[in-house]
């Protein structure tokens, strides 16, 4: 009788064991890294806006405070995004006949506010709040990073639940005074450690209480 | 010396018969009625996969669960299937373990049967989640949630102990057919069965040095599979147990879990074995004795249950506890009075039929028992499931919820899917193991030969 299968097919059989093995591990492995991948989570991805608004020099050079323009970060869920008029404060009597500021000039003679686009998107089953973060310690640049030295705002983070429990576990690494909420490239004077444990109890922050479910997910 | 030869001959003729008549069962009996049976059961899966969809799609409310009843039927499914896949199991590990020569006829279909039924049952919990999507979240990856299933609760247990059980049983199932799908290999007619079967069969020439890494191989395996029989239902049984629910917080449950699958277990290998045995009009190989050996040990396991009940209900009056003896009162009399009751008549009552020589021996009777007995089982969990949770500590928020359609059908498509599947095995591979016959059949001979 002529033999059943040809002799590659050894060779076919072997491969198909090694995949056997191989891909059930392969196949979750490159899925885990996928979501990983700023393709999935933004990260550092910019977007289109209205105006090619720079924080790097706003922030940075003007060193002009976070809350002039997000100005309900200390009361509200929301940060705030500045009214044409915010821009105007300036802008009325700076660059007022630069082309680039020509959407901004048109928001306020049509009264059509500006449409900026979102660039720190949370899931929709996440309850954040700005004013909490602010309030007790979180400075702006733990979660958005060095935002003075974009001149075009991207992400620096994807918001997977993974950062935000980094920090609702082990608040101390994080914290630091009000007084430096704003500050970008902050330092701390002490170790951070006795930093970040004194604050907890400045601050009255119940760490056990930071991972229930609930704190989040309302 | 001339006898021997003679012998010899007769044993080969004797081998030959038995090759012929089990390699032949995946094209014998009627190819009609074959048809006619699968497209029953075709039919019925086909439902199971439309409530499956319907319960996806529109949500776990299809199902008769409110809050209290929240767990309903897919999880008496679960633990009926699984139970029912642990007789295989017994069959083929213990069995195996313990030389036990009467289980060679029925162990291939039996293990068969435990993978269906492992598998039915792995599915029954998805279809209970609320967002079935997210059911890998039982597996501990590095997710980017940061968080990982948690240890301490029975659920994830679970979960490990079906994949383990399914994996396990495919694995010892797979590995006991090679021998066989070499010799369905050698015995198709054409080209492609010759080669489909040759994939499988991986090479298998039936060396010396072949049959020993197989039998070192598969006693491995059955050493694996052996606590598996234990294990399995004995974390379903904590499911409940840890709970602080009355009627699920008990000591008993896990053996009485495993005594309660092993009864139904055997009850679903006599349901297939019977029929099946008077279809291939397997009447040789798989005697009356073997019906009566698996009766017993369906008795055996019975009386275990019984004793579960027992001890069950002694611990509600032993321990006073006012709820507790609510929940005996509510199974007795309450709003399903009959499952309980139908429960115990079959399980408690019928069970005791069993002690009669002409019922284990008469395979008509027999057949009848065990399909009741089916039933009875699935009732007990009906009465675990549901009767514990309708009536709860608060009266305000008592609520009696029966099945609805949705989940009658699913219980009946899962039956379906479990048959089909059943079906296109017979017709697949050999139901019935034929080099462990042959060996039986040699061994037998030789014992014969010795005497003389």
């Amino acid at each position: 009788m002529a033999q059943l299968f040809p002799q590659w097919s050894n060779t076919v059989v072997r491969i198909a064991f090694v995949a056997l093995l191989a891909l059930p591990v392969a196949v979750p492995a490159a899925l885990m890294i996928a979501v990983r991948t700023p393709y999935q989570t933004g990260e550092g991805v910019y977007r289109e806006q209205p105006v090619p608004f720079s924080h790097e020099h706003h922030a940075g050079n003007l060193n002009i405070d976070c809350r002039y323009c997000h100005h309900t970060v200390e009361q509200s869920t929301f940060s705030g995004m500045p009214a044409t008029q915010v821009c105007m404060t300036c802008h009325s009597q700076l660059w007022t006949d630069a082309d680039m500021l020509a959407p901004v000039r048109r928001s306020l003679a049509f009264q059509e506010p500006l449409r900026w686009r979102r660039i720190n998107k949370l899931a929709d089953y996440v309850y954040f709040d700005h004013s909490i973060h602010v309030n007790k310690g979180v400075g702006c640049e733990t979660c958005h990073g060095r935002i003075d030295t974009m001149p075009l705002t991207y992400p620096t983070e994807g918001f997977q639940m993974q950062f935000c429990l980094e920090c609702h576990r082990n608040p101390e690494r994080y914290l630091r005074p009000r007084s430096e909420i704003t500050t970008m490239g902050w330092e701390p004077p002490v170790p951070q450690h006795q930093l970040g444990t004194r604050l907890l109890e400045t601050f009255q922050i119940h760490k056990e209480q930071l991972t229930d479910c609930s704190i989040c997910h309302r | 010396m001339k006898k021997s030869t003679e012998r010899a001959r007769h044993q080969g003729d004797v081998f030959e018969s038995i090759g012929r008549k089990l390699a032949a069962m995946t094209s014998g009996g009627s190819r009609r009625g074959w048809l006619l049976m699968f497209a029953f059961f075709a039919l019925l899966s086909l439902i199971f996969l439309y409530t499956i969809m319907l319960v996806f799609t529109v949500g776990v409310g299809m199902l008769g669960i409110n809050i209290p009843v929240a767990w309903g039927f897919p999880i008496i499914n679960v633990v009926w299937w699984i139970g029912i896949g642990h007789a295989g199991t017994l069959i083929s590990a213990i069995l195996l373990l313990l030389r036990q020569g009467w289980r060679a006829p029925i162990s291939r279909f039996a293990e068969a049967m435990t993978l269906f039924a492992a598998g039915i049952a792995g599915m029954m919990p998805i279809i209970h989640l609320g967002r079935p999507w997210f059911f890998y979240w039982l597996v501990p990856y590095p997710a980017t949630m940061g968080v990982w299933p948690q240890w301490r609760s029975p659920l994830v247990w679970d979960f490990f102990a079906i994949a383990t059980y399914i994996t396990v049983s495919l694995l010892f199932w797979y590995l006991g057919l090679v021998p066989d799908l070499g010799s369905m290999r050698d015995r198709a007619k054409t080209k492609l069965g010759r080669r489909i079967y040759g994939v499988f069969a991986l090479g298998w020439r039936g060396a010396a040095s072949h049959w020993r890494r197989y039998q070192t191989a598969y006693l491995l395996i059955a050493g694996l599979a052996t606590p598996l029989v234990v294990s399995v239902h004995s974390v379903i049984a904590l499911d409940f147990a840890v709970t602080l629910v009355p009627g699920y917080h008990s000591q008993v449950f896990p053996p009485y879990f495993v005594a309660g699958a092993l009864f139904s277990g055997f009850a679903m290998v006599l349901t297939l074995t019977i029929p099946m045995r008077r279809i291939f009009r397997l009447y040789d190989l798989i005697t009356s004795d073997h019906l009566e050996v698996m009766a017993k040990i369906m008795l055996a396991a019975g009386l275990v249950v019984i004793y579960g009940y027992v001890i069950e209900y002694f611990l509600i009056w032993y321990d006073g506890d006012e709820y507790h003896i609510y929940l005996a009162f509510n199974r007795m009399f309450g709003p399903y009075a009959p499952y309980f009751w139908g429960m115990m008549f079959i399980n408690v009552l019928l069970t005791q039929s069993l002690w009669f020589p002409k019922v284990r021996r008469s395979a008509g009777i027999l057949f009848a028992v065990a399909v009741v007995l089916n039933v009875g089982m699935w009732l007990e969990r009906y009465v675990i499931v549901i009767i514990s949770t309708n009536r709860d500590f608060l009266p305000s928020s008592w609520n009696t919820s029966f099945g609805t359609w949705v989940d009658w059908s699913m219980l009946l498509g899962s039956l379906g899917l479990f048959f089909a599947l059943f079906l296109l095995f017979i017709r697949a591979v050999p139901a019935i193991s034929i080099f462990e016959e042959k060996e039986l059949e040699y061994e037998h001979e030789h014992e014969e030969s010795g005497r003389s």
